[in-house]
């Protein structure tokens, strides 16, 4: 289908992108990447009056380094993150997770912040800014703001920002000392979104026992889903078989409430979640733990 | 009605000005106003691939970019694939070669996603192909044929670069 019409604009610069915003409010739309704002309107499912692209604004793209971690620039596509060295050196956990998302041509065009923003329950990005405790900015002409990951995302494509802020920049801190990730999803077609999918980042103590545990859900709620229960289950506790089994089984049965849908069902969320969470975990620790990783 | 944008755009190598609507998408500007009907439209949200065309030398779906978007911007269609009329691509080439397409609907979208693909990779291995394609529904062929012929453009892009 066709979208319907809308009133455009392209502002050159982040200010006058900032004003249109005030300007327009609920009625206007941030076009980033498009992937998924182009399909909804192509749907009709959203009804934009007014679109305001940033695509002609320089300088709101771009990787830097920042607290061992990385800064990125809200209009950074996918694809300079999934080739950067910087990512690879900075945040493996990231760059793993890059070719997970869509297909090469969603992810020449996609944005980190479009990403984030949109906020689908099923989307990687938001859980992994949860896992590493990241945090966005968003600006407006009033002024701008930093907001925890743990407060951004809030329920079904809903986020903190006001309907005048744009999210401009990304920051995710690197991992502590002892630390290990890992990510995996299940989805019925490569490059679909993930039925159920996990991003892991454990820590271990100096005798290696568990310190933290933050394993987030995506696909199976209103959101990114911290597993809050599994987590009270490994702090403190040596990460053995029966450790990570116990955790998962706990993720599965206290920490997510999936729904059924046309693609699988809650009880078939839950297995899979019982089964990601042992996978990643296991992983996690190994990392932490300086082990090799079986992948 | 909403006003009408002039637009700057080179497609194929050609530079056109055109008059769009904010909310016409670039794949109906390839297809209807410059009667560029080689880029293909299956789904119309981002899934099938057989709209994907280079931006800026790189593969996106035109069914979910904007004409206006486009201003300024370098297109290349299947169109502008052949280096002449009298002859194919080797992508072309070898998708003629090896059986990789029946109906042909899905194929500007894989010749479209493979040429920089394979200007990156004169080597790729089965796996890479089926990742540079898995962006790209094919309801024929089964994709066999179509990893056969990726090998064979691979061969000939090596060869006439040598």
């Amino acid at each position: 289908m066709k979208p319907p019409p809308f009133k455009y604009h392209a502002p050159a610069s982040l200010p006058e992108a900032l004003d249109l915003m005030s300007q327009y409010g609920y009625d206007a739309k941030v076009l980033a990447g498009g992937q998924s704002l182009v399909p909804t309107m192509n749907f009709r499912l959203a009804n934009p009056s007014v679109l305001i692209d940033l695509n002609r604004i320089p300088d709101l793209g771009g990787i830097r380094s920042w607290n061992g971690g990385l800064s990125i620039g809200a209009m950074t596509r996918h694809v300079q993150v999934e080739k950067s060295p910087m990512v690879l050196d900075k945040l493996p956990l990231l760059y793993t997770t890059m070719p997970k998302i869509a297909h090469p041509q969603i992810r020449n065009r996609g944005t980190i912040g479009g990403s984030l923003a949109h906020a689908d329950p099923a989307a990687e990005l938001p859980a992994l800014l949860r896992a590493v405790r990241g945090q966005v900015k968003a600006q407006s002409a009033r002024g701008e703001r930093w907001i925890n990951a743990d407060a951004f995302f809030i329920d079904f494509f809903t986020t903190a920002l006001q309907p005048d802020e744009i999210l401009t920049e990304v920051r995710m801190p690197g991992l502590p000392a002892r630390s290990g990730w890992a990510v995996d999803e299940i989805s019925r077609r490569h490059g679909d979104f993930a039925l159920v999918g996990v991003t892991t980042v454990v820590r271990v103590n100096a005798s290696g026992a568990c310190d933290e545990a933050r394993m987030v859900f995506f696909g199976v709620g209103d959101g990114p889903v911290l597993a809050e229960t599994a987590a009270g289950v490994l702090r403190g506790e040596q990460p053995t078989a029966e450790a990570v089994q116990a955790a998962a089984e706990a993720a599965a049965e206290k920490d997510v409430d999936p729904p059924t849908d046309v693609h699988a069902t809650a009880a078939y969320r839950r297995h899979l979640v019982k089964v990601l969470a042992k996978r990643t975990l296991q992983q996690a620790f190994d990392r932490a733990l300086g082990k090799e990783v079986a992948s | 009605m909403t006003d009408l944008i002039t637009i700057n755009v080179r497609v194929n190598g050609v530079d056109y000005q055109r008059q769009v609507e904010p909310r016409l998408l670039l794949s109906d500007f390839i297809r209807h106003d410059l009667n560029l009907t080689g880029t293909h439209v299956g789904c119309e949200h981002g899934v099938c691939g057989s709209c994907t065309i280079l931006f800026d030398g790189q593969p996106m779906r035109s069914c979910l970019l904007f004409a206006v978007q486009a201003d300024g911007h370098n297109i290349l269609t299947v169109e502008g694939l052949a280096p002449d009329p009298d002859h194919l691509h080797p992508i072309q080439e070898a998708f003629h070669e090896a059986h990789a397409l029946q109906c042909g609907f899905c194929t500007p979208g894989f010749v479209m996603t493979l040429k920089p693909f394979l200007e990156e990779n004169s080597d790729p291995t089965d796996e890479e192909i089926r990742e540079a394609i898995s962006g790209n529904l094919c309801r024929c062929t089964g994709y066999d044929h179509i990893v056969d012929a990726v090998h064979i453009a691979a061969e000939k892009m090596k060869e006439a670069s040598s």
